[in-house]
């Protein structure tokens, strides 16, 4: 079952991604055909070895992740053409192998496995979902394999992880909400309650804002956690307490737009200060019937899905380049709306491998190599912002394995987000508590 | 807020978690009941209903009460053939064995699956309640199509009850649930009987599917919820008693809402599952079971 589903990645002749991408990407696929006088081997010919560099994506096509892992996919491949266009990682072509790890951690490190016994590729990239990233983990140090995710999660910053596991593109949970406590406490209120997803990655949520927010001298009123399987929410408002002046709202999967539907059933216009995370509305549209309530509250955003009087001329070029359109949904289909604030992290995530390939001398997966590639990535610092990190500029500590960048707040005004506030870097920096290098290859 | 506004919401989520869950354990305790086949695929019927309403809705777009109503009539019937289909092509040929029903079923469930993951997609599509609006209470908003849910799953159960009871087919159903072979020996077309409630279940975890979507959204993973809960139900009620079906239902459904709200959701699972132990140890036919005959 799952070998059928399997597709290798021949970009930019390949016939790769899905038909709505293709189409959306017409243009510039029309300029890499115009640049394709040279037969494709040719552009490569530069490097000492012309066998292409092979990342395995570890992609959430079915399962609770899949509305991520269909964009991560559409970024992933709009990234790769262009990567190939630009002559490649070293010059050699880079190809991707995918694999679907159903969102399910088990499966996710069979998925890790076998792209070191089987597929044999150089790198795994892409998991999102935190209970797959940590499920994975152990495979990777296991097959000594450079495994980069994008997936927001405390974890590997945590130190839990091991030296293999990697997250340059996206800023983790820590940081990012410690990094919005402030403002909060500031705007909104400071009695905060807590809805969250009941595993790993609601967790960190909930320890870090807590503890940021008593930074503020803010407190919590209440702390909601929700079971992963859960479908129906409206027991769980039952318990948020009446002096409650801001929802801290975080959740995931394939409930997101029951869970907001639900809180619009319960409070109505008599809500109070409503702050969420755009991960319990990523992939939904904001003027879907029902969320009519959430005019006026606030979310936030790693990377705007409206573009606005801010955007810059990078958030131009990469939304066109995947096919998103000015409202963050598919250029083809404009009810399929993208989940822009976490896939921008596997774009800028392959950028950070090609450099990291091209600085370390990266060849092939021997040990040598990959020792010399991972001490490459741990002495990065900074990354500016260009039209390989169109999400901003950010900081990687290497020590952590972590990148941190800004983040945005923005207020939903009559059925658009517009950005009210966005951090600095350094708002959501913290001590490092663990160090990766001293850990052994 | 207080614990009066508290206990209507756990009581109104409750009922409504016990309603749905009563119409969809019915179909399984029902085909439990005269067929003696244990449907792991029930729930693969439920998130039928769900995705089949999603794509009744899409025919008439623009109208979502006249595409839900498609829908209502519509997802059972096409439910309703495939469960035909699959009593006639797969257990008929099994000969209703028990063991081997089982594992067809477990078979069937993953065919389901994995047809509605390539045709329909992993994604969860909502689908527009017919009718919205909202009651007001004093210290909160509730959802009034949920009440609609609850009215119609009530109407549901009654309907079924009456089938089975006061008409002739339903009569042909119970005798043939009482004793195969004599039924067959008064001229009952068992097989035929066995097609017909077998389709009779699908199509109740059919309807459940669909008067849930407006609040759930249609997802290709769904019915692994409804199919363990209906399992408890069919359980704790006693397998094959329709009343015990519609008692347990309740009892599961109102606790779950009451001890979700006062304590939590997972304490609310952890009691419903050792409810079944224990009522598998001390009193294994259920609390309205009779002795197998």
């Amino acid at each position: 079952m799952t070998d059928a589903k399997t597709n290798v990645n021949r970009s930019p002749r390949g016939n790769i991604t899905r038909r709505g991408v293709v189409k959306a990407l017409a243009a510039a696929a029309g300029a890499a055909a115009a640049t394709g006088v040279m037969p494709g081997t040719m552009r490569y010919i530069q490097a000492q070895t012309s066998a292409p560099i092979r990342i395995g994506f570890q992609l959430h096509r079915t399962g609770i992740g899949a509305t991520y892992g269909r964009w991560y996919e559409r970024v992933t491949s709009a990234a790769v053409k262009l990567i190939n266009q630009g002559g490649g990682i070293g010059g050699r072509e880079l190809q991707i192998v995918t694999e679907d790890d159903g969102t399910d951690p088990k499966r996710g490190a069979e998925v890790v496995a076998k792209f070191a016994t089987q597929h044999k590729v150089d790198f795994v990239f892409g998991t999102l979902f935190s209970h797959v990233v940590v499920g994975s983990s152990p495979a990777a140090a296991e097959h000594k394999m450079p495994y980069f995710v994008v997936s927001e999660g405390y974890h590997v910053a945590s130190g839990k992880m091991n030296r293999y596991v990697f997250q340059p593109g996206i800023t983790d949970v820590r940081a990012q909400v410690s990094s919005m406590a402030p403002w909060v406490t500031k705007n909104l209120g400071k009695k905060v309650t807590m809805i969250f997803p009941d595993y790993a990655f609601g967790h960190d949520h909930r320890d870090y804002f807590s503890a940021a927010l008593a930074k503020q001298g803010g407190s919590i009123a209440a702390l909601i956690p929700i079971p992963a399987t859960e479908t129906s929410f409206t027991k769980h408002f039952a318990r948020i307490p009446a002096d409650t002046e801001v929802l801290y709202h975080v959740m995931v999967g394939p409930g997101v737009l029951t869970f907001v539907k639900e809180m619009g059933e319960h409070f109505g216009s008599r809500r109070p200060q409503v702050f969420g995370f755009i991960d319990s509305l990523e992939g939904v549209d904001i003027a879907s019937p029902g969320l009519e309530f959430l005019d006026g509250s606030y979310f936030w955003e790693a990377m705007p899905r409206y573009a606005g009087k801010d955007q810059t001329a990078f958030d131009k070029f990469y939304r066109q380049a995947v096919g998103v359109n000015d409202s963050g949904a598919a250029v083809s289909d404009p009810k399929d709306v993208s989940t822009y604030s976490h896939m921008f992290g596997c774009w800028e995530t392959l950028y950070v491998i090609k450099a990291a390939v091209e600085k370390s001398g990266y060849k092939s997966p021997t040990a040598q190599d990959k020792k010399a590639l991972v001490e490459a990535v741990e002495s990065m610092t900074d990354f500016a912002e260009s039209n390989q990190h169109p999400q901003g500029a950010k900081k990687f500590v290497g020590r952590i394995h972590q990148a941190f960048g800004h983040q945005n707040i923005s207020k939903v005004n009559g059925k658009r987000l517009d950005v009210v506030h966005r951090t600095s870097i350094q708002d959501g920096m913290y001590e490092p508590e663990a160090d990766y290098t001293k850990m052994p290859l | 807020m207080s614990l009066g506004p508290n206990l209507l919401l756990a009581l109104l989520e409750g009922t409504l978690a016990a309603f749905v869950l009563a119409v969809t354990a019915l179909g399984l305790s029902l085909v439990f009941g005269v067929m003696r086949v244990v449907n792991v695929a029930h729930g693969e019927f439920f998130m039928l209903g769900a995705v089949l309403a999603w794509a009744f809705s899409q025919v008439i777009p623009g109208m979502p009460a006249a595409g839900f109503l498609l829908a209502l009539i519509g997802s059972p019937i096409v439910v309703g053939a495939v469960a035909v289909a699959v009593d006639r092509a797969v257990l008929r040929r099994l000969g209703y064995e028990p063991e081997a029903t089982i594992i067809a079923t477990i078979g069937l469930l993953y065919v389901v699956q994995q047809l509605v993951l390539t045709f329909y997609g992993p994604t969860a599509r909502p689908v527009v309640a017919p009718i919205s609006f909202r009651v007001l209470f004093p210290w909160f908003g509730y959802s009034g199509y949920k009440l609609i849910v609850m009215a119609a799953s009530a109407a549901l159960l009654i309907a079924t009850w009456f089938t089975l009871m006061r008409t002739r087919i339903g009569l042909v159903m119970r005798a043939t649930q009482f004793d195969r072979e004599t039924a067959q020996a008064f001229g009952i077309p068992v097989d035929r009987v066995y097609s017909m409630i077998f389709a009779l279940g699908a199509m109740l975890a059919c309807v459940a599917g669909v008067l849930v979507v407006p609040i759930q959204q249609a997802h290709y993973l769904m019915g692994l919820d409804p199919l363990l809960l209906s399992f408890i139900v069919v359980i704790l009620g006693g397998l094959g008693s329709l009343r015990g079906t519609v008692v347990a239902a309740f009892v599961i459904g109102l606790s779950d809402g009451i001890i979700s709200v006062f304590f939590s959701p997972t304490l609310a699972k952890i009691l419903a599952t050792l409810l079944v132990a224990l009522v598998l140890v001390f009193k294994p036919t259920g609390l309205f079971g009779a002795r197998g005959r």
